[in-house]
C-alpha cells in the first residue's frame, strides 16, 4: 500500500471528529503503532480523509492505525492498530 | 484562556459574518463573532458545516487567523477552483450571514507562549494563515524574553500574497520577526532570488541553523510540506522539533 502519494493530511485535521468521542484532546497524544512499535503524536499519523471515513496510517510503516466512520447518530472507530495512547489530561483530572 | 478551550466540550456554535476582507483576487477573511467563543491558541482549527436548502451538508477545516480576542474570530479561505464550499465562502458570503461551526481544535499544531525559544515557521501559500495566527498571538502577548520568530513565506507571485502589509510592518517593528518571501513563479521588480522552489540553499541562508534547535511549524500543501520538512532533516534539523499540518494536494482545503 502506498503512503507516499499526494493526498494524505496529517491526523490534525480530525481533531473535530475525534473531539465528538473524547472529552479530551486526542491529537496530542502519545501514540505507538501496533505493526512497527514506532512512537510519534496522534497529529503527526498520515491521514487519509477521501474515503467514506477517516483513515489513519503510521508515520514510519504505514500501516493503518486508527479508522474513523461517522453516521447520523452513530460513530466506529476502530483502534487494533494502535497499541497504547498516552494522553496528557488537564491539570486537576 | 487556553485550558478553558482544552476542557470545554466541543460543540456546534452559530458565528455571524461581521466582515469580509478581500487579502488577495482568490482568499479573503471572515470576521466572525462567535457568542461563548471559548478563546484559541495560534495554529488551532475550525471545523465549518455548511448545509444546503435540500438537507445536503458538508463539512470543512479552516485555520484560525487571528490571535484570541474575545468572540471576534478570523477565518482567511483561499478559493479553490472546482472547490465545493470554498467558492460559497469568498464569493457568496455576505456579511450578517450565519456559519456554522465548532472549535478551537488541535492541541499539537500550536504555538504556546512562553520561554524564548526560537520559533521558525515556513508557509506554501494558504498555508500562512496559523502560522499568521502565531504571530500575532506572538505580538498579542509581549513582554521580557518574547520568542524570536523567523518566517519563510513561499507564495507564487506578488498579487498572491496575504497580509503583504501587516507582515512589512511586523517585521520591522524591532521586535524581532524576521521576513523571507521565496516566489515560485514570479518575483517582484529587485526581488534577489530568482522564481524558483525553496530549496537547501534558501533553507540554509534564512532559517535558524539546527544548533539554535528552533520549534518549527510547516503548513501548506502536502508536496510543499513533504519538499520543506526533508530539506530540514537533511540539514540537520531534529524531526521530533518539527511540526507539520498539510492541505491536500490542490494546494488548498477543497
Amino acid at each position: 500500500m502506498s503512503t507516499n502519494d499526494d493526498h494524505h493530511l496529517d491526523a490534525n485535521a480530525a481533531g473535530g471528529a475525534l473531539r465528538e468521542i473524547f472529552s479530551v484532546d486526542v491529537t496530542a497524544a502519545g501514540t505507538s503503532c501496533a505493526t512497527c512499535a514506532h512512537s510519534f503524536t496522534f497529529a503527526e499519523a498520515l491521514l487519509h480523509a477521501w474515503a467514506p471515513g477517516l483513515v489513519g496510517r503510521c508515520p514510519a510503516c504505514g500501516e493503518v492505525v486508527f479508522r474513523l466512520v461517522r453516521a447520523p447518530g452513530r460513530a466506529w472507530l476502530d483502534l487494533r492498530g494502535t497499541t497504547c495512547l498516552d494522553i496528557r489530561m488537564p491539570e486537576g483530572r | 484562556m487556553a485550558r478553558t478551550a482544552i476542557l470545554e466540550r466541543l460543540t456546534w456554535r452559530v458565528g455571524t459574518v461581521t466582515e469580509l476582507l478581500q487579502e488577495s483576487p482568490t482568499a479573503r477573511t471572515i470576521v466572525l463573532h462567535i457568542p461563548g467563543w471559548p478563546g484559541h491558541l495560534g495554529g488551532q482549527h475550525v471545523d465549518l458545516r455548511l448545509t444546503a436548502p435540500d438537507g445536503y451538508s458538508t463539512q470543512r477545516s479552516y485555520s484560525i487567523a487571528s490571535a484570541a480576542d474575545g468572540e471576534r474570530v478570523e477565518l482567511t479561505v483561499e478559493e479553490i477552483p472546482d472547490g465545493e464550499v470554498s467558492p460559497y465562502l469568498t464569493q457568496v458570503l455576505e456579511v450578517g450571514d450565519a456559519l456554522e461551526l465548532r472549535g478551537p481544535i488541535g492541541g499539537w499544531f500550536v504555538w504556546r507562549p512562553g520561554p524564548p525559544t526560537p520559533v521558525q515557521l515556513i508557509a506554501g501559500g494558504s498555508g500562512l494563515v496559523p502560522l499568521m495566527a502565531m504571530i500575532r498571538a506572538r505580538a498579542a502577548a509581549p513582554g521580557t524574553g518574547v520568542a524570536p520568530f523567523r518566517l519563510l513565506y513561499s507564495v507564487r507571485e506578488p498579487e498572491a500574497l496575504l497580509y503583504a502589509a501587516e507582515l512589512g510592518e511586523r517585521a520591522t517593528d524591532g521586535t524581532g520577526l524576521e521576513v523571507t518571501y521565496a516566489y515560485t513563479r514570479l518575483a517582484p521588480e529587485g526581488h534577489e532570488r530568482p522564481p524558483g522552489r525553496v530549496d537547501a540553499a534558501l533553507v540554509r541562508a534564512v532559517t535558524w541553523p539546527p544548533e539554535s534547535r528552533p520549534s518549527t511549524f510547516v503548513c501548506g500543501p502536502t508536496g510543499f510540506v513533504e519538499s520543506a520538512a526533508g530539506l530540514l532533516v537533511a540539514a540537520g534539523h531534529d524531526p521530533a522539533l518539527i511540526r507539520t499540518e498539510r492541505f491536500g494536494p490542490t494546494g488548498g482545503r477543497p
